[in-house]
């Protein structure tokens, strides 16, 4: 019966399949990655990139969603590249891995076979000191040039140290109190090496950077024929202090007169190296830490996490998935948050086009009534914190009614459910009609945005572009029904897709994007009705440690900014201190921008803001 | 034809411009008088400008706003717990907080060195604070609450008490937390099953005695004359039973040395 099958393509094969396939291709490369509570399979790192060509071109993983490093010092003394592989066709990951030992670590780049891979494995070598031989680029990315050592490996310790794990020891019984600077005086913070002069020290740390970029102006050249229009070559740093890169981002840019020759991002300096401090927290502390991430849309965050801290829980016994209520719950604040997001983004894409701030205001305005309800809920306009394992934090109050406290406060009332169904169902689509009606038809919009950045579809897969970004080139690609999560397989929704991938798309599929989302909050009204007074939260609330047994998981959510991923391990003793060994934010914002540089080519000066405008960045998230 | 998209942008900037002075025109100079017109304007039927008038107008904060935490403490005439503070160092909130910013000294019997359920000494630095709530959330006696004073603008953050806030500093009476979450106090309340300390709850059930059905200062308020001779009755009463009772050591002047020491050690900490 089996031979009269037709053969099943390659690209057709479930995961388990396509694991076998590659098993059989190269015996002795691939194996099963057989840990505990992990999955997928380990590649022999010689072999990595041919298998990887493989499971691009034969099994059709053509998106590279995450690339990180695990350092397992102290449990098997290796460190180890963990790759998820997605298709753009939709379904769930093919997880790869490559082993190396911790001393000369060295993985070959994958940047041939996903140039999205770039950002990230400079990442890696970064946070790490993994060599990636055969990347066009590798150097520091989030740290400058001179930083000692990597700060991810798990032998590095920050400036002041304290312990390890949270909590520390000194908080209780005995509370010595005291302030980080009171420890470590200002200038005894640094240790320098005996034989360094400091009087004689020069920056060298940015000269990779320029190098190559014909750095300066030769005046004598320019003068020389006079009376003839001539350009020359000309490096312009465009930030880090400049408002128009939302934040402290920097661009290097060499242009020939006007007009963008190459173009390199640099970043890091909002640096604060989130996953260390992931890693010293404990589960719990993560979920606060995640609205700092992208701070626009803090619920998306922590759903992001709170989802891939699910998966780890659900390997335990004592796992009870949350409620349905609570999912609910949690799709009206992400999709909230998604107006809330592209409100804005399209509110300071204006800005960047020049047309200050009035369309900005606008759309902040609207923005306020979504935001006062989350204050009413969660406690706070944007660092939310709402999500919790197994359910949210509370249930939606009764009343949004303030509380006077101080003189002249005012107080509003409002009974929650007809305050959200007003907002749904009439002042949401009104204002994003408006936003339509004032923008969509403008010609200098038009002019400036047609034809401007544009990301052709399979460069924007190769180089891991998510989110809006890519749909806005014409690829349907949306977690929320590729590889759905919550409660997603019964709302009634579409992808939306622009065919053109240039920056006046991306300023419409925002639109398009919040009317989805008002059509998913509208199925959502009725669903609370529905559930109200269950409970919101499954098994014990009180239990703030929550055991969380062994293996690692990969959470991954339709961020409004793109696919928000959370790589998260847990090792070690169960019985010991609690607390995530890996914990990797897989940032939009920051692998979004591997493709500014090809984006930006051509351009002029003028455009590159409104390009990194239509990207959507949030430094926040971009430099962790 | 071209200009006309431009032109209709326009229109909906102006249809704005003019919507701010309908508003002022619609409400005759009663804008910013009286609290239902701040109701509509700051509502979902707003139109045109919408701007609080910062600080003559100030939004007060939903109840479950979370700002800097404080520590409940029982009303100085309880009739239980007078004075006492909820928080019996436990530490779940030193551990649970994600930056650490909570420092607990427990106190001992200063005979037995046997812990005693009160704090000695209590810091927050409010400058690590994140705001997130965990203390607050997982504190298993109610006794540390967010709070809603926002306006800790300061021009100096290094000296003790001001940006390290200290237990003196930290202590809030039972009555302001009603007035900030009135209903989730009630929730609370009708989770432990009483308004008073759970510790109270659980002797007064064991010895049979009713608990209170509303928080101590509503029923005070109620009827001040009898519940103030109940408080009397009741201090005098623990005051002749501590009087009583074993070698004589003064709790209070003990527990207030030990708090300066700890003051001290932080100050010793900071030079």
């Amino acid at each position: 019966m089996t031979d009269m099958l037709a053969p099943v393509a390659p690209t057709e094969l479930e995961t388990g399949s396509a694991l076998e396939y590659l098993k059989n291709k190269f015996p002795d490369a691939v194996k099963d990655d057989t840990r505990q509570g992990f999955g997928g399979v380990v590649i022999d790192r010689s072999k990595l990139v041919d298998v990887a060509r493989a499971v691009r071109d034969e099994l059709g993983y053509d998106y590279l969603s995450s690339a990180t490093a695990v350092d397992y010092h102290g449990i098997s003394d290796h460190m180890e590249m963990v790759y998820h592989a997605f298709r753009t066709s939709g379904g769930p990951a093919l997880v790869m891995k490559a082993q190396t030992p911790r001393e000369n670590a060295e993985v070959p780049s994958l940047v041939g076979v996903w140039p999205g891979a770039d950002f990230q494995e400079r990442e890696a070598y970064d946070l790490y000191g993994i060599q990636f031989p055969g990347h066009p680029n590798q150097k520091r990315i989030l740290l400058w040039d001179g930083f000692d050592g990597h700060p991810m490996r798990k032998d590095w310790k920050e400036a002041y140290y304290e312990e390890d794990h949270k909590p520390f020891e000194s908080r209780w019984p005995k509370g010595y109190v005291r302030r980080a600077e009171e420890l470590n005086i200002f200038g005894k913070n640094v240790r320098y090496p005996a034989d360094l002069d400091l009087s004689r020290l020069t920056d060298t740390s940015e000269q990779s950077i320029y190098s190559g970029m014909g750095l300066g102006v030769d005046v004598q050249e320019l003068t020389a024929e006079p009376g003839q229009m001539r350009t020359d070559r000309l490096v312009v740093n465009l930030g880090p202090h400049h408002p128009s890169t939302h934040g402290v981002f920097r661009m290097v840019v060499t242009l020939d007169g006007e007009t963008v020759e190459t173009l390199e991002p640099v970043m890091g300096y909002l640096h604060r190296n989130h996953e260390k401090i992931g890693e010293r927290n404990a589960w719990l502390m993560n979920i606060p830490f995640t609205d700092r991430l992208d701070y626009i849309s803090s619920m998306g965050n922590n759903m992001g996490y709170v989802m891939a801290v699910e998966q780890l829980l659900a390997k335990g016994a004592r796992y009870t998935p949350p409620t349905y209520r609570a999912e609910v719950i949690r799709v009206l604040m992400v999709e909230l948050t998604r107006i809330v997001n592209h409100l804005w983004a399209i509110g300071f894409l204006l800005n960047d086009l020049g047309a200050f701030f009035t369309p900005a205001l606008y759309a902040i305005a609207e923005r306020e009534k979504i935001l006062d309800f989350f204050e009413a809920t969660a406690g706070s306009r944007l660092m939310c914190n709402y999500m919790r394992f197994q359910g949210v934090y509370k249930d939606l109050p009764e009343r949004m009614r303030g509380t006077s406290n101080t003189l002249n406060d005012k107080i509003r009332d409002f009974n929650t459910m007809d305050y959200l169904a007003e907002l749904i169902n009439e002042r949401l689509p009104r204002s994003i009609d408006e936003l339509d009606h004032f923008l969509t038809d403008s010609e200098i919009i038009k002019t400036r945005c047609e034809g401007v950045g544009i990301l052709p579809p399979e460069m924007g897969v190769a180089y891991s572009a998510t989110g809006p970004l890519l749909r806005a080139s014409g690829v349907p690609y949306d977690i929320r029904r590729m590889d759905p999560y919550s409660i997603y397989p019964e709302l009634d929704f579409d992808i939306c897709t622009r065919p053109n991938g240039d920056v006046y798309d991306r300023y419409l599929i925002r639109l398009d994007e919040m009317r989805e989302s008002i059509r998913i909050l509208k199925q959502c009204l009725p669903r609370l009705e529905a559930t109200q007074g269950e409970d919101i939260f499954a098994g014990n609330k009180a239990i703030y440690a929550p055991r969380v047994p062994v293996g690692e998981a990969y959470g991954r959510v339709d961020n409004p900014k793109g696919e928000l991923g959370f790589y998260v391990v847990s090792e070690g003793d169960p019985k010991g201190p609690q607390n995530p060994w890996r914990y990797h934010v897989r940032a939009p914002s920051f692998i979004n921008l591997t493709a500014l540089g090809q984006m930006c080519k051509g351009h002029k000066v003028a455009d590159i803001v409104v390009i990194l405008g239509s990207i959507d960045i949030v430094l926040g998230e971009t430099d962790r | 034809m071209n200009g006309m998209g431009i032109l209709k942008g326009l229109g909906v900037t102006l249809k704005h411009f003019f919507q701010t002075y309908v508003d002022d025109i619609k409400y005759g100079g009663r804008k910013y008088i009286g609290n239902e017109n701040f109701e509509t304007r700051q509502g979902l039927k707003a139109q045109g400008a919408y701007t609080v008038q910062y600080p003559e107008e100030k939004l007060a904060m939903p109840e479950r706003f979370r700002f800097v935490p404080f520590l409940v403490v029982e009303e100085p005439d309880h009739p239980d717990r007078a004075g006492h503070d909820w928080c019996t160092s436990c530490g779940i909130c030193a551990k649970v907080c994600p930056p650490q910013c909570i420092w607990i000294v427990r106190s001992e019997d200063p005979v037995t060195k046997r812990p005693v359920p009160e704090p000695e000494a209590f810091f927050i630095d409010i400058d690590i604070c994140m705001n997130c709530g965990y203390c607050a959330e997982f504190c298993p006696f109610d006794a540390i609450k967010m709070d809603h004073d926002y306006e800790m603008a300061d021009y100096d953050r290094t000296g003790v008490g001001l940006h390290i806030h200290d237990k003196p500093r930290l202590s809030k009476p039972f009555s302001y937390y009603y007035d900030i979450a009135p209903t989730t106090a009630a929730e609370e309340a009708a989770g432990r099953g009483g308004w008073e300390h759970p510790d109270v709850i659980k002797e007064k059930k064991k010895s049979g005695q009713p608990v209170m059905d509303k928080p101590w200062h509503m029923l005070r308020a109620e009827d001040p004359e009898a519940r103030a001779a109940a408080a009397a009755a009741a201090q005098a009463a623990a005051a002749s039973a501590s009087a009583s009772a074993g070698p004589k050591v003064d709790m209070a002047a003990e527990r207030a040395k030990r708090r300066q020491e700890a003051l001290a050690r932080h100050r010793a900490w900071k030079q």
